[in-house]
């Protein structure tokens, strides 16, 4: 993951500049920028204040509460969970490693559709986790905690990917240092460990939580759906297309995709920015 | 390697595209509603036979399902089906509004206002009925928990909505309008589970043992009792209760577009016929055939049905009034 | 304390080993369990039912279509991801982090708005769709209208996973190539290929994964028209919806099987990535 700016800058002795970048212009254009046109002509059917009206509508308004908090608790146990699985992956060796390794991945893998009616059924009241936690008077299943946990099933990955690699490469010198001199684990975990971790865990944290943002199809089948409490905001567009106001759902899709990309392009120069300080040169 | 296999599984499905086109004279598209797929696989071969005993032409009639909303959109924006069987007047309605696909006089096309069968709303409870739920007032009790569909998604839900409605009108006095409001407000209060669908709904209701009461379709709440057994629950049929119409129409535009008007046609007024509306008195439907009541008269129960438009004066009202975005519904839903 | 204190941190036995209970149990917990739910279901009625489910028509051409849209998905995104990762890792211009934002918005937008944002283009209502409609094109509510959108959601995976690796080893071994005078097809398949084989074989794998199992997208432009375009994950709800439980989740048991083939691929190609590179690394000390 280093960026060799200086090098790449001046030269182009390699051959497909034209070629490649054409590609993935048209690409880029086809499949990603002209759906993109539809959205704004609906949208652009709106006048301003309609505009305004529809994605300040209350009910849109809790819900994006609604996505954004559970998105928030999602991706902040998986900060933890995540650095813990990829500190475990990488730094121990125990029976089954390969198999927790390869598990990781499944949200990518699995359908969210079928992970969603899976949760639903594992966290239900009568469900095979559901019914332990019932009897601590904990509720998951059709409650906003439902939500989290669909959350951070499709989004673990995120943060174990990106933080995994890094923790690979960690050089052990500072660390070794840091032992030999006494200090207890805990000071050299936070002290040298974590502040070269920490712009990673970021990234994927972020990643995790620019993910759950837009989750459908697993959160739907758990979350009970309630105005108010348990709508997110995903369910106000699938709405709106239901009702056939296909302006009133472009424009909170606006909003969505807005947010989304916004966070992404930050995520992106972050990253190129801290790993410019790091590798500088 | 790779190349090999794309061209094995290429292979594979052209052969499985080519077997799909059969030797059918004619294919006709059905777009239904998304529980309707047990009976359309029972009709369309039923209707195929007459329609090779009448014309000597085979027909292979292709099923679309999912919410009849998503249904009807699918359609305005390009899905190529000949006839709709949907469950929501205004699903079929639209196809006419926002694309003039469909005459705007299509419910007097066919009989009983193009709705060849009908059905009601009715609950379902557990064993032995714990609640003591006998009518619409008793879902307005503190200790009662709902499970219905989200009326903005679905239309199973609107019509549960009207009749509750229809029923706070009906006891409180049409003019009472606080008293209904009141009713309504705690009836929406004591939902446990806003699924997106009507089958969701069941899902939560039966498997996730949510809720103390279902509410749906008479004919689902057979259906429920059916497939998870008849004696886990009991149906009751509430005193009063709504007109609930599955509309069908041909798809005009699509229809002469791809030539298939007269088969269209005829597939639709086939469901007015004896044998079809036995068939569908089968799957716990009402039906207008009177032979045909007479032997399913121990199956459905004599309830005073409201119409919608008794109710509310029509679906334009009750989706301007009632369940448009910051209408009714979303008042009473407020905190 | 003790007098061997480990040169790392968290090797003391104590914290090894409640960390790995932790993270095995909270693994199981959430990652395995859902999993071995799904087949639990698919079973209920026993193996012959299991297979009865599958081989219905319907099951079969869901089963067919899928595979069709992976396997013309898969190509598509492998040509695109290379070009794409070539132009913005080995050429610099402005707009290349834009560019490499832009690729992320699959990621980022919900499966439902991404179907939406194509069912505006092209459905009869977009300034598209009009054409397509006059000339007799059916692109939505057909496998082709699947097919893009499939391609949309599944493209930044290949192009994803050969941008870092491809910028950390730098173009300096292609440079020298080319100043040595191969060609380019020479260069891309002696020098390019074989050092990002293995991230281009795991980008595969995962857009594999995602095309077979795309849904909300798909559920948008599909039509749910049984036997022609019904997708795998669609005919999974349909059966849900429909009460025949036993029946989804044996098409989802696929569904999950073909997850399960995907992340033992994975772990394979990650097992000979380190291989490889350690082998490499070997060479490379043996040469100084």
């Amino acid at each position: 993951m280093i960026f060799n700016n200086g090098r790449l800058r001046h030269k182009r002795v390699l051959p497909g500049f034209t070629i490649s970048l054409g590609v993935s212009l048209l690409f880029v254009s086809l499949i990603l920028l002209l759906p993109t046109t539809g959205l704004i002509m609906q949208t652009s059917s709106m006048s301003l204040s309609e505009y305004w009206g529809v994605i300040t509508d209350p009910r849109v308004l809790a819900s994006y509460r609604v996505t954004i908090l559970s998105a928030l608790a999602a991706s902040l146990f998986n900060c933890f969970f995540g650095l813990l699985l990829a500190w475990v992956l990488v730094r121990y060796e125990f029976p089954g490693k390969r198999i927790l390794d390869a598990l990781v991945d499944l949200p990518f893998a699995l359908p969210t559709a079928v992970a969603g009616i899976t949760l639903a059924t594992l966290y239900a009241e009568n469900g095979q986790i559901g019914s332990v936690l019932a009897e601590l008077g904990i509720k998951v299943a059709y409650t906003p905690l439902g939500i989290v946990v669909a959350m951070i099933f499709t989004s673990i990955p995120f943060v174990v990917r990106t933080v995994q690699p890094v923790l690979e490469e960690l050089s052990h010198d500072e660390e070794e240092a840091g032992m030999t001199l006494g200090a207890s684990d805990r000071a050299v975990f936070w002290r040298i460990i974590l502040p070269s971790l920490w712009p990673a865990l970021m990234v994927g944290t972020a990643l995790s939580f620019t993910r759950s943002l837009g989750e459908f199809g697993a959160v739907i089948f758990i979350a009970g759906n309630m105005p108010y409490i348990s709508e997110i905001t995903s369910l106000m567009i699938f709405v709106r297309l239901q009702e056939f106001d296909f302006a009133g759902a472009s424009a909170i899709a606006s909003v969505v995709l807005m947010t989304s990309l916004l966070l992404l392009l930050l995520i992106n120069l972050w990253q190129a920015r801290y790993l410019r300080r790091i590798h500088g040169r | 390697m790779q190349i090999k296999v794309i061209k094995t599984l290429l292979g594979t499905l052209f052969l499985a595209t080519s077997l799909n086109v059969a030797a059918a004279d004619q294919t006709l598209l059905n777009s239904s509603y998304d529980i309707a797929r047990e009976l359309f696989s029972a009709y369309n071969p039923v209707f195929a036979k007459h329609w090779q005993e009448k014309t000597g032409k085979t027909v292979e009639i292709k099923q679309s399902h999912a919410g009849s909303s998503a249904q009807a959109r699918s359609i305005l924006q390009g899905l190529p089906a000949d006839v709709v069987t949907f469950n929501q007047v205004t699903d079929v309605q639209i196809l006419h509004d926002r694309g003039k696909l469909i005459p705007e006089n299509w419910q007097q096309l066919l009989p009983n206002a193009s709705s060849p069968y009908y059905s009601t709303i009715a609950f379902l409870v557990r064993k032995g009925n714990p609640k003591q739920v006998s009518d619409w007032g008793d879902l307005a009790r503190d200790d009662v928990k709902l499970v219905f569909p989200n009326p903005k998604t679905s239309g199973n839900a609107r019509y549960t909505y009207l009749a509750a409605l229809g029923y706070a009108q009906k006891s409180f006095g049409k003019d009472n309008q606080a008293s209904q409001d009141q009713f309504l407000k705690k009836f929406l209060g004591n939902v446990a589970v806003f699924d997106t669908g009507g089958r969701g709904a069941t899902t939560s209701f039966v498997e996730r043992g949510i809720g103390d009461v279902l509410i749906t379709f008479e004919s689902e709440v057979n259906n429920i009792r059916q497939q998870y057994g008849a004696d886990d629950y009991q149906v009751i049929v509430p005193k009063t209760s709504i007109l609930a119409e599955f509309p069908v129409a041909v798809v005009e535009k699509n229809a002469k577009r791809n030539g298939t008007q007269e088969l269209a046609t005829e597939y639709l007024n086939y469901l007015y016929s004896e044998e079809s509306q036995r068939l569908l008195a089968g799957f716990n439907y009402r039906v207008h055939n009177e032979t045909v009541q007479a032997e399913f008269a121990k199956q459905f129960p004599t309830v005073d049905l409201l119409t919608v438009e008794q109710i509310i004066g029509g679906w334009d009202n009750a989706m301007k009034t009632q369940f448009a975005n910051g209408a009714k519904l979303d008042q009473l839903l407020k905190r | 304390m003790n007098s061997f204190k480990p040169l790392r941190v968290g090797e003391a036995p104590l914290i090894k080993w409640s960390l790995i209970t932790l993270a095995v149990f909270l693994g199981l917990l959430l990652l395995l369990l859902p999993l071995v739910s799904i087949f639990q279901q698919a079973f209920v009625g026993g193996w012959e039912r299991y297979i009865g489910h599958l081989t219905q028509p319907d099951s079969l051409h869901a089963i067919g279509l899928t595979l069709m849209v992976a396997a013309l998905t898969v190509p598509i995104n492998l040509v695109f991801g290379i070009m794409l990762a070539w132009s913005v890792t080995r050429f610099e211009y402005p707009g290349r982090k834009l560019l490499i934002t832009l690729i992320d918005i699959p990621f980022a937008v919900s499966p439902v708005v991404a179907g939406l944002l194509y069912l505006l283009l092209y459905g009869n209502s977009g300034w598209l769709g009009e054409w397509l409609y006059e000339h007799d094109l059916q692109i939505m509510f057909a496998w082709p209208g699947i097919l893009l959108v499939t391609i949309f959601v599944t493209c930044p995976f290949v192009a994803r996973e050969l941008i870092p690796l491809m910028q950390q080893q730098g173009a300096s071994e292609e440079e020298a190539a080319v100043i040595l005078g191969a060609s380019w097809w020479q260069l891309f398949r002696r020098v390019t290929l074989p050092n990002i084989k293995w991230a281009l074989i795991y980008g595969v794998i995962l857009t594999n994964a995602r095309a077979v199992g795309e849904f909300g997208a798909v559920a948008v432009v599909s039509g749910n028209i049984r036997g022609e375009t019904n997708t795998l994950p669609l005919h999974v709800q349909l059966l849900y919806e429909d009460y025949q439980a036993e029946a989804a989740f044996a098409s989802a048991s696929l569904l999950a099987l073909i997850a399960l083939v995907t992340l033992m691929l994975k772990a394979v190609v990650e097992w000979r990535q380190q291989r490889s590179l350690s082998a490499n690394d070997n060479k490379e000390q043996s040469q100084l």
